[in-house]
């Protein structure tokens, strides 16, 4: 049976669909699951989709945290249940609390719209548990706000517990320490800016996003949190 | 109970990049306004509270401010408390 994943659909969000496509083009199940629902159902990984939830008000994410499924993505990732936040899922992830740090505005001023070299630096998380430590991916960017920043002390963490999943080659957005990608310290919640979902099929110019979600598809698949063993 | 108004303004804390901020400074000299620095954008939020007390108030408005309103990480909130003015 291939693996069940949720995309949560806030008002606003825009890369549902693209998320949705590259999951079943990688024979997974995809289905959107409301905002307004109180209950994922029967899923075994969750995508918290780029876009603009709830129209970023206030901050991008602050929001889309009150949305009612956000309770249930914060007790199936409790649950060791696999969770990835995708750019604007990213900045809900982190406004959440289910990840440490805040997604500022980029450097340089400018909205960012291109592809990026990423370095995968973590392979013990369940985004990339299936691609190879040290590959060079190119997926593209999209934001605004996407220039990651966090405490001295939470850097600190993330570094001493290998939970940096991913690097930009040529940092974009001025991210402290090149971050494109952190995880959770069980390792089973990530996010990262760059959209993997761009860069499933030849015709959008790359095809390196696919690793990393068949990662979240065999995770998702296992039922158990990567990394714990 | 007492009706307190409050202002809170929140800004980005020192040493975060705040691109509208630089923006509007780099516009400025070419109105011919020459002296202006260090622009700062942020953002206002005002509101009505009632609580038992002024320090009650700004308790709980420190909270919600902590808890919603900015994000401690890269934003700090000036909150600002006054007696409403009854109707």
């Amino acid at each position: 049976m291939s693996a069940s994943v949720g995309v949560l659909l806030f008002p606003g969000s825009n890369c549902e669909q693209d998320a949705m496509e590259a999951v079943r083009d990688l024979g997974g199940d995809a289905r959107l699951l409301w905002h307004g629902d109180a209950s994922l159902g029967a899923v075994d990984a969750v995508i918290v989709p780029g876009g603009f939830a709830h129209g970023d008000y206030l901050r991008p994410g602050a929001i889309a945290r009150f949305s009612p499924i956000m309770a249930a993505v914060a007790d199936f990732a409790a649950a060791g249940g696999p969770v990835v936040g995708i750019c604007n899922g990213f900045q809900v992830l982190t406004e959440a609390g289910l990840l440490p740090g805040a997604l500022q505005k980029n450097r340089g001023l400018k909205f960012l719209c291109t592809t990026v070299s990423v370095r995968v630096e973590s392979t013990r998380s369940v985004l990339t548990s299936d691609s190879e430590e040290g590959a060079i991916l190119r997926i593209p960017i999209n934001h605004f706000e996407g220039n990651y920043t966090c405490s001295q002390s939470t850097l600190d963490e993330l570094r001493a517990e290998d939970r940096i999943v991913l690097r930009y080659l040529d940092n974009p957005n001025g991210s402290v320490d090149d971050i494109a990608g952190i995880c959770n310290d069980r390792r089973n919640v990530v996010g990262l800016m760059p959209h993997p979902e761009r860069a499933c099929h030849a015709l959008l110019g790359s095809t390196d996003g696919r690793s990393l979600l068949q990662s979240l598809l065999v995770s998702a698949g296992a039922g158990t949190t990567v990394g714990s063993a | 109970m007492t009706t307190f108004s409050v202002v809170v303004e929140v800004q980005l804390r020192e040493g975060v990049a705040d691109p509208q901020g630089a923006t509007i400074e780099r516009s400025l000299p070419t109105l011919g306004f020459d002296g202006v620095s260090g622009v700062r954008v942020g953002k206002c939020i005002r509101f009505t509270i009632d609580s038992a007390d002024e320090s009650a108030a700004r308790a709980e408005v420190d909270d919600l401010c902590r808890r919603f309103l900015a994000n401690p990480v890269i934003e700090d909130a000036d909150v600002r408390i006054e007696q409403a003015v009854q109707a």
